[in-house]
């Protein structure tokens, strides 16, 4: 397999012109003999689906909740990038470019990158005149702040909700096209496969989650925009139903699945409490604009915090070690995530960590209330302190909050070309699901622009291209490549149903969460991977053998539908760790620890690694396939990132 | 793992909750009682501990809907001792820990009551009635592509702010449920007030007010009698202001309507 993606020829900065120039267009006329599924209304979903309805075509769309309104995007905190340089601070196209590659550790595409910064000013143009109420400054005009330790103010936000303000722009835009009749919307359903007909994917099985009626869905071409897959992990950020499931299955039948191992671990969140936790909350990222972290000096005073005989205020000035101010003093405490995070762990690994678990480390705000005052401080984070203080029972006005490293996001997923196609002819992926923007580490503010960007502004010109070049003649789902697949999904819910174990999904689901946090997350060496990868193997012959999903299909049947989402974890889970341990390098989020600098920092291999890893799915049992492509670099020198 | 207490002490409690097979068959509240709960984990952890045990002995796990346990997507919708999302103020079910709860305590839980919302299963209700109020006119008709520079539609800061305080609705349901009447006025004023104070919004302003209180009327929704019980119950504190601000657009909207058909 040769894998072509499709980056046109040219200057940088006049591909996306040309390439929209040269793609075929499919007549206005024609254009509602198309059908298109879009399965996800997250921002990367909601807003293509949106957009396609406009156009003309004729969508359906899909989405687990019970409403589109409540896709995860809708949890976003910080903001959203774009190269509009409302400050006169000196950025750009360019710089925003540059920026991404380099806060990715060079493992992005160029092309790709270059067009997210292009049409990163439009999507604030298209959100504000939809009504979405980004922050503004006395004068009327837009406020942006500096956010991840962006060097110029080019984040646009909604208080510390800008998710939720741009996934219910995107929403009523997707509301007047469902009242409009060109979109279908179907909540609570689940997508469980892929249909392929003749080399083309032409439809998806679904499972209604309230009556569990498994259906086909026809269509000229399929989108998944089903976000990202840090449930591996089970503790994570994301939403509690977030998964991997619609992607596995499609790489199950043959799309390829690129840089699994690229995981963000994200530098401020609550830490765990206690064996029931169930998931992670973040604590957005803008507090580190103006909270300190540390951790006691010694080993000693981290004992006696950790068991409550001191606290926050009783450790002097002295004792104190600001260990990012100190290593890096350029950009002290607003160093990229993966940095944050990395050492986060080194201190707390030394013994030094705080709380009673030892696993967390002080975000300190006394300084800033001191400098700017409560009312200054409260303004910019009320939202966030109280949330703090709902989950802890602590006031951070009074007490540093204590913070720990989780899982966030994950750069990895489907393989795209520039086009944002997967290998397999009319399936597309957009949004967190793909790999394609963000290289090995993703820059806060920026996963928000790139749904937008894929679902407003790239998608809706790149699937013309391709269905003008079909004919508009439709698939009926007697055909039985959909029959084919209503029985794989029957086949493996009847499996589920059947086995009647001893151990909850759950269960599983935190086990595997275990494995995947202790030798795939923050720091990988090649003996704990491949350790990892046994240890998964076995847990996921133990799942098929020993699961307990009660009740029948034809119910709302929670359990099931769990049952379905780990059982693609469990697969997604080795594949991490195969690529995390074909990858002999540390970059961005992926952290060897045979490839470090004397200083500890993530030392890349260019030479050997500059390669997108797109892996094929080779069956049950037998070992997937690696396909490489070549990353090439004309417009940037790659360096040794450093924020010394 | 210790908790953020080492010394908090674990609950024992006695839950009532609300379980029926699905749409067609009565439900009933059934006695659950648990053990060692920590005040430390969420109220949905807390269900998550009993699932977890019911499920062991073969018995069918209570249904309730959640996703992002952060308080933010609305998914979450729970009636807990007569109250919506339970006893604390400004909080979604999510958010609500089990500290605010004591040893011993009895804890009712039923789903949303309202003919709009029919119950699924168990603690889940059918909301699509939101949706299609929404679909009815909470959008700016707008496509993709074709728009001004977003500096061009300056808009004073304390409009904007008004408007971004309505628009933080997060859509759960908590107002119908508290409404003695199940009135949706104070979900529907909140789209309709924060389109309207834009300048983005005015154009149609006066055809999204009557569609919007068109459909909320075909949904079954009832009739706002000035309680206020839903604006004390909105975990994310929604304002009544805005039902009277819907008022007033929708006494002129009519009084001028657009409205052709
Ligand atoms: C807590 C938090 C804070 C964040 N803050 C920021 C920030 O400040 N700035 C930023 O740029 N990024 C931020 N991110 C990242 C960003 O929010 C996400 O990467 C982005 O919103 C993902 O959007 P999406 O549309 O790809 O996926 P999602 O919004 O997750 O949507 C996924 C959609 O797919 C559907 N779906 C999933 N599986 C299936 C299936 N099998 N069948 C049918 N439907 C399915 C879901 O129902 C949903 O509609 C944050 C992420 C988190 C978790
Ligand atoms: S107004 Fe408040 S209670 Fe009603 S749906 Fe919105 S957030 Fe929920
Ligand atoms: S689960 Fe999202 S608001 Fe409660």
């Amino acid at each position: 397999m040769i894998l072509d993606s499709k980056i046109p020829e040219g200057p940088l900065a006049e591909k996306w012109e040309k390439h929209k120039f040269n793609v075929k267009l499919v007549n206005p006329a024609n254009k509602r003999k198309y059908d298109i599924i879009v399965v996800g209304t997250g921002l990367a979903g909601a807003s293509a689906a949106a957009t396609f309805g406009e156009l003309g075509y004729n969508v359906k769309a899909f989405c687990y909740q019970d409403s589109p309104r409540r896709a995860h995007s809708i949890a976003a905190q910080g903001g959203i990038n774009a190269a509009k340089n409302y400050q006169n601070d000196g950025d750009s196209v360019f710089r925003l470019f540059y920026d991404t590659i380099k806060g990715g550790d060079y493992r992005a595409r160029e092309a790709n990158v270059y067009r997210l910064a292009q049409v990163s000013v439009n999507i604030i143009d298209q959100c504000v005149a939809q009504g979405v109420p980004f922050a503004r400054e006395y004068g009327g005009l837009l406020a942006n702040r500096s956010f991840g330790g962006a060097q110029v103010s080019r984040t646009f936000y909604a208080r510390g909700q800008t998710g939720q303000q741009l996934l219910l722009g995107a929403y009523s835009a997707l509301n007047r096209q469902i009242a409009y009749g060109k979109v279908k919307m179907y909540p609570r359903t689940e997508m469980l496969d892929l249909v392929m007909v003749d080399g083309k994917a032409r439809g998806i099985v679904t499972r209604n989650l309230i009556t569990g009626k498994v259906e086909s869905h026809s269509a000229h071409a399929v989108v998944l925009a089903t976000g990202g897959y840090g449930n591996v992990f089970f503790l994570s950020t994301n939403a509690m139903g977030s998964n991997t499931t619609a992607a596995w299955r499609a790489h199950r039948r043959g799309a390829l699945f690129a840089n699994p191992c690229y995981t963000q671990i994200h530098p401020t969140c609550i830490p765990v409490s206690g064996s029931h936790q169930s998931k992670l909350t973040l604590m957005s990222e803008s507090l580190r604009n103006d909270g300190r972290v540390w951790v006691p000096k010694t080993i000693e005073l981290a004992k006696k915090l950790q068991t409550g005989e001191l606290r926050a205020s009783d450790i002097a000035e002295a004792d104190r070690d600001y260990y990012l101010e100190r290593k890096y003093p350029a950009f002290g405490n607003l160093v990229p995530r993966d940095v944050a995070s990395r050492n986060a762990k080194l201190v707390c690994d030394e013994g030094r960590g705080v709380g009673a678990s030892g696993l967390a480390v002080y975000l300190d705000f006394a300084d800033a209330i001191k400098r700017e005052g409560l009312n200054a401080i409260s303004a910019k984070y009320g939202n966030l302190f109280d949330m703090y203080a709902k989950i802890t029972d602590e006031n951070p006005y009074e007490s540093p909050m204590r913070i720990y490293p989780a899982v966030h996001y994950t750069m990895g997923g489907l393989w795209v070309d520039y086009n944002l196609m997967t290998n397999l002819p009319g399936l597309y992926a957009t949004g967190e699901c793909n790999f394609s923007d963000h290289g090995a580490n993703r820059l806060g503010a920026s996963a928000l622009m790139q749904g937008l960007a894929d679902g407003y502004f790239v998608i809706p010109y790149t699937i013309g291209d391709y269905l003008a070049q079909m004919p508009s003649d439709k698939v009926s789902t007697d055909h039985p490549a959909f029959k084919e697949a209503e029985q794989n999904v029957q086949a493996i819910t009847n499996k589920l149903l059947s086995i009647n174990g001893t151990r909850t999904v759950d269960d599983f689901h935190k086990a595997l969460g275990q494995i995947m946090w202790d030798y795939c997350g923050m720091a990988r060496n090649a003996e704990g991977l491949k350790f990892a990868k046994q240890e998964i193997r076995k847990l996921r012959a133990e799942f098929w053998r020993d699961v307990k999903v009660i009740g029948v299909n034809e119910e709302l049947n929670m359990t099931l539908e769990k049952a379905h989402r780990v059982a693609d974890f469990l697969e997604l889970g080795e594949l991490m760790v195969d690529d995390a341990l074909n990858r002999n390098e540390s970059c961005g989020g992926h952290f060897r620890e045979e490839s470090q600098t004397p200083e500890n920092e993530a030392l890349r291999d260019d030479e050997n690694y500059a390669y997108v890893a797109a892996w094929e799915y080779a069956g049950e049992g037998n070992e997937p396939i690696l396909h490489k492509e070549e990353l090439k670099f004309e417009n940037v020198k790659l360096t040794q990132r450093s924020y010394k | 793992m210790a908790g953020n207490n080492p010394n908090a002490k674990l609950m024992n409690l006695t839950l009532k909750v609300w379980r029926q097979k699905n749409m067609n068959t009565p439900g009933q509240l059934v006695t659950y009682p648990v053990k060692n709960i920590s005040p430390d984990m969420s109220f949905l952890e807390m269900l998550d501990v009993v699932n977890e045990e019911l499920l062991v002995k073969n018995e069918d796990p209570i249904a309730f809907d959640h996703d992002c346990r952060e308080g933010i997507c609305g998914m979450c919708s729970l009636f807990i001792n007569g109250r919506a999302h339970g006893p604390e103020r400004g909080t979604t079910t999510c958010q609500l820990h089990m500290r605010s709860f004591r040893d011993g305590d009895t804890i009712t839980i039923e789903p949303w009551r309202a003919a709009a919302f029919p119950v699924y299963k168990d603690l889940i209700v059918d909301r699509a009635a939101f949706d299609r109020i929404q679909q009815a006119g909470g959008y700016v008709s707008v496509n993709t592509g074709g728009v001004p520079d977003a500096n061009e539609i300056p808009i004073p800061k304390t409009i904007a702010d008004k408007a971004f305080d309505a628009a933080t609705c997060i859509g759960c349901g908590a107002c119908v449920a508290a409404c003695k009447n199940a009135s949706a006025m104070l979900f529907v004023s909140a789209k309709v007030s924060q389109l309207a104070m834009l300048p983005q919004g005015k154009v149609e302003r006066k055809t999204r007010v009557e569609n919007m209180v068109a459909q909320m009327d075909i949904e079954g929704f009832g009739a706002c009698s000035n309680t206020g019980a839903c604006a004390a119950e909105c975990p994310v504190g929604i304002s009544l202001e805005n039902i009277a601000f819907m008022n007033r657009e929708y006494l002129t909207a009519k009084a001028t309507s657009e409205n052709v058909a």
